[in-house]
Formats: structure tokens, sequence, C-alpha cells
């Protein structure tokens, strides 16, 4: 992230971040989705889809034993993921651009920049909250399991969370207006969800459907967050994939994003 | 008179789309300076390149004795601008909105004051889209002025705004200049340049067409009159042809069953005159007054829709 230092371009950096947070909480739209919306999915999913709650007794370890719900956590925290990166991120910034706000703020010493900065930040705020969020509620609900390696599974989400901003942000550099941003992110989420695994969790997914889902960027979390919940191990492939797509997306959102 | 901002043959183009054909023009510390100008005719261009928003393709910009193009940061602090077309987030408050941009600069201006000099004191927990578009525009000028600037260009400030509400942003726009700030305006309603202008330009395809006090550029056309002719039911059809061929004459046009008539000074006697010897007794005449309004559409030939007050 960069400095806070007041000098000018980044003076009233703060005050940006705070009342941009304070729209935000203003918004009940993008509060339920961003928070809310992960936990009614994995919740939803877990009671509605049948068998969710029986034992597994047709797979291997570390799987035999377990429910498909117990596989929830991790694609709980990759829905998270999706939903602000895809649902909230773009459409502010894209609507910030239709509406002349960037134009206005380039007319100031405070650079457009600072809404951007400002967003990620209030943003990433959210993917944590709602994450922990929607692994409390799939705690208490399902009494879904910690994870095995936690540092690992904090590496896969920073590294997940990066690589799916990095898509909202590509889809903010372009998109007209608000309502463009948000249509491109639905077009989206969902297949990007089918790949995390929602409706096929970790083991359960057909292999050539996770074959191709570790090359997603979701996809990949949720295989890593998968690993460091449940198996032993390194997913090597999936974090980089990762790295991969947080190496090609900032720098193409940052040279092809219109400030106008 | 100290130049606060100074354009030297500016040029701009979009494609083959020439915006900006060589404007120059200077303007003076603590002036009303209007840039009029029909739709398209290069005004937006011209204070974008002012602000540093676009880069020219040729001549110089001064804004504070910075060149805006090369040092744009230089130039931010100093000048405030109101753009066209240019919104807050609807549910951005006006106190907040006004705290917000206040914090960008390093010497801004007390909000409440602003508020107070805006008339916005009764708004200031009002979400931005509750606002009426007159009191929209008057946060967006108080933004404009939020820090302190120098100069402060404001772009067709008054467009869909009720006839009150021009009248009361005009007057606005007479209190901010009382406290010393240079006030660039870009419209093209003529009455409301005539009213606020100290000096103007008017641009036309990328060019300046006419320059000086809204007083100087009506004058410059005083040798010329006008005025409308209603003849009796009945009278010769040969009357306006007649009129047409007096050497005071220069044009007689018909108009909404009536005549404009047009030519020297001595228009009128002569054409009254003229008539006189017919035996003809016109129903009605009226002098027409010269306004900017004439000499805009004489110098670009193109007719103001003005449906505003006039």
């Amino acid at each position: 992230m960069t400095t806070l230092t007041a000098r000018s371009g980044t003076r009233g950096m703060s005050t940006l971040t705070l009342a941009e947070a304070r729209l935000f909480s203003r918004d009940f739209s993008s509060l339920f989705f961003a928070l809310l919306f992960p936990t009614v999915l994995v919740l939803g999913i877990g009671f509605i889809i049948p068998g969710m709650r029986d034992t597994i007794a047709d797979l291997p370890e570390p799987w035999l034993g377990l429910r498909p719900v117990d596989l929830m956590a991790p694609i709980a925290i990759a829905t998270a993921m999706a939903s602000v990166a895809l649902m909230t991120l773009p459409v502010y910034l894209a609507d910030y651009r239709h509406n002349g706000v960037l134009r206005r703020l380039s007319t100031t010493p405070m650079r457009p920049q600072g809404v951007l900065v400002a967003h990620v930040v209030i943003n990433l705020v959210a993917v944590v909250a709602a994450s922990l969020l929607a692994l409390l509620a799939a705690a208490l609900v399902f009494g879904t399991p910690v994870p095995d390696q936690p540092l690992l599974a904090l590496g896969a989400f920073v590294l997940g969370t990066a690589a799916m901003f990095g898509i909202g942000l590509l889809i903010a550099a372009r998109s007209p207006k608000g309502s463009a941003a948000s249509g491109i992110g639905m077009l989206i989420y969902f297949p990007m969800l089918l790949f995390a695994g929602m409706w096929t969790p970790g083991p359960m997914m057909p292999e050539s459907l996770a074959n191709i889902a570790t090359w997603t960027p979701l996809g990949a979390a949720s295989q890593a967050l998968m690993t460091a919940w449940f198996e032993g191990g390194f997913p090597a492939q999936q974090l980089l994939v990762m790295a991969g797509y947080v190496l090609v997306c900032y720098p193409l959102a940052a040279r092809i994003f219109r400030w106008s | 008179m100290e130049p606060v901002i100074e354009i030297r043959d500016l040029r701009k183009s979009y494609g083959a789309k020439v915006a900006v054909a060589g404007i120059s023009l200077t303007i003076g510390r603590g002036e009303i300076f209007g840039i009029l100008g029909p739709n398209g005719a290069g005004k937006t261009t011209t204070v974008e390149c002012l602000a540093g928003l676009r880069q020219a393709d040729g001549g110089t910009v001064r804004v504070l004795g910075v060149d805006p193009q090369r040092d744009p940061s230089a130039v931010r602090e100093r000048l405030g601008i109101q753009l066209q077309e240019s919104r807050l987030p609807p549910k951005l408050r006006v106190l907040e909105a006004l705290r917000l941009y206040a914090s960008f600069y390093a010497d801004p201006a007390d909000p409440e004051e602003l508020l107070e000099l805006l008339g916005l004191e009764e708004k200031r927990d009002t979400a931005f889209a509750d606002l009426s578009g007159g009191q929209q525009q008057r946060l967006s000028i108080a933004l404009a002025l939020v820090g302190n600037p120098e100069v402060a260009i404001l772009d067709e400030l008054t467009t869909g705004l009720d006839p009150q509400a021009r009248r009361d942003t005009w007057a606005l726009i007479e209190r901010v200049r009382a406290t010393g700030v240079t006030i660039v305006l870009v419209t093209h309603f003529m009455d409301e340049a005539e009213r606020l202008c100290d000096r103007l330009v008017i641009i036309d395809d990328g060019r300046v067409v006419a320059e000086g006090s809204p007083a100087e550029l009506i004058r410059a056309q005083e040798h010329e009159r006008a005025f409308r002719l209603r003849l009796p039911d009945g009278s010769p059809d040969s009357i306006p042809a007649v009129l047409a061929t007096l050497p005071d004459v220069t044009s007689v046009e018909p108009d909404d069953g009536e005549y404009v008539v047009t030519g020297g000074h001595r228009v009128l006697p002569a054409a009254v005159l003229a008539l006189a010897e017919r035996d003809v007794v016109p129903e009605e005449i009226r002098t027409l007054s010269r306004s900017l309004e004439d000499v805009f559409v004489r110098v670009t030939g193109t007719p103001t829709h003005e449906e505003a007050s006039a």
C-alpha cells in the first residue's frame, strides 16, 4: 500500500478513506453483498443441497468420515473474496468515473488514484470481515473444523484476495458505468464460484473440472485453502497461479484504467 | 493589470477534428472574464488545457506564472474548477463533501463560512442526490472555492437552473469576486455574460472572433440600428421592397407578420419619411436595443437558443 504522508497528492488520504467508508456503510446493497452474502450462500448450500450433511464414505483419507459441509470453510472464504472483488469494488469505481467524480478529483491536489486506494482498503476490511463472519457461521451451524496449517491458509487468503482484487480492478478499469461493471461482475461471479467448488467442495469436484479450476484465480485459492485446511503438503501450483494473476492484472489495470 | 492567466496561440485537435485553432487571451487579477461561444466552439477544451487536464498540441499556457501542462500539481492548489457535468457520490452530504475537499488543500477555506456564503447552511446534512439542481450547482461552486483559490473557473454554471436560481447564482459570483478571486466564466448564455463579465472573448470554431468588455463589443456595432415594423392591413405589397431600396436601409426581413428593418443610424427617420410619402401610417414601430446577443449572432453566425430568462 502507499505511505500516507501529508504532502500534496496524498494530503487528505485518511479523510478520503473515512468518507468513502461512510458512503459504503450507507449503501445497503454493497453492505449486504460484501458482508452477508457469503454467509447466506454457504448456509443456504449447506442446508438445501441433499447429502451435504451425510458422512463421506466413498473417499480416502483425509476426507473419510468428514461431511461435505465440513469442507465449506474454504469455500466460504473464497465466496467472500469473489463477492467483494467482483460485486462491490468495481461498481463504485466505475460509477465514480461515470459521474465525473474521478475527473473532479483530478482538478484538486488529491490524485484520483486516492479513491482507488481508499476503496481497496475499504474492500480489504470488508473481505476480512465477511470471511470471518462466514467462517464463524459455518463453524456454529455445521461445526466446520479449523485449518490444519493456519499459516498456509493465511498465505492462500492473502494471495487469493490479491488475485481476485486484480480481476475486480481490471473490470473497473474500463467499465463505462457501475451497472456495466456489476453486469460483468455477475457474469463471472457464478462460474468462479463453480470453480471454487461451491456445489462440489474439494475432493467432490470431478477431476476434469478441478484441473481447469486450478488455473482460475478463485479455483486456485479454494484448492490452496482446502489443502491448508485438511491435507498435508504445499499447494505450489495453486499459489503460483494466484501470483501469476497478481503479476498480470495489476500492471494491466494500471495501464488501461480510464480516469474520465 | 497583473495577468493571472495568459494563453498564447493554443492549439488542440482530436484526430482530424480541430477543437482549438490558435486561441490567445490574457486574464487580469480580480476580473470576471467570460469565455463565450456556441456549443463545440472549443471552450471546454481551452479550460481543460488551462487546468492541466489535457495536453495541448501547441501554444503556451501560463496560470499564475506556472505552465499547467508541465507542472499541473503547482496549479491545482491555487486554481479551483467547477466542471460541467461533474457530480458527487449520491449519498455524500453537503458538509461532508466540503470537509472532504477541504482536506486536500494546504490552506483551505472554512467549510462553515462557505456554507453561509452559498446559502447552504440548512442543507448541511442533506445528501447530494436530495439537493435541487440549484443547490447541487452551488455546492459545486463551493467545492471549486474550498481550496481558497486565486482563480476559479466555472464551466456552464447556470445551465439547467430556473430563472430565480440563475439570478441567485449571479449574485453569488459577484460576492465571490468581491473576496478577491479571479473568475473565469465559461458560458453560452449572453445575458449571463453581459450581466457579470468585465471582459470576455467570443470563441467560434476554435478561434477568438471578438474580444472586449460587453459595453465595448455592443458599442462596436453602434452604427447599426434595427426596429420592428407592423404595417396596417391593406397597405401596398410593394412597401417592404420600397424600404429595402432606401440608402439608409440594409435589410428588411419579414418576421411573424412584422418586418425587422436594419440599417445605419438614420434608418428609422428615413423609413418613416418614405412611409409618410406613400401615405402609410405604421401600426407599430419598436426600436430594438442592441445586446451582447446581437454581437454574438453577428460574429458567430449562430443564433443563441436562450430559453431561460431574458
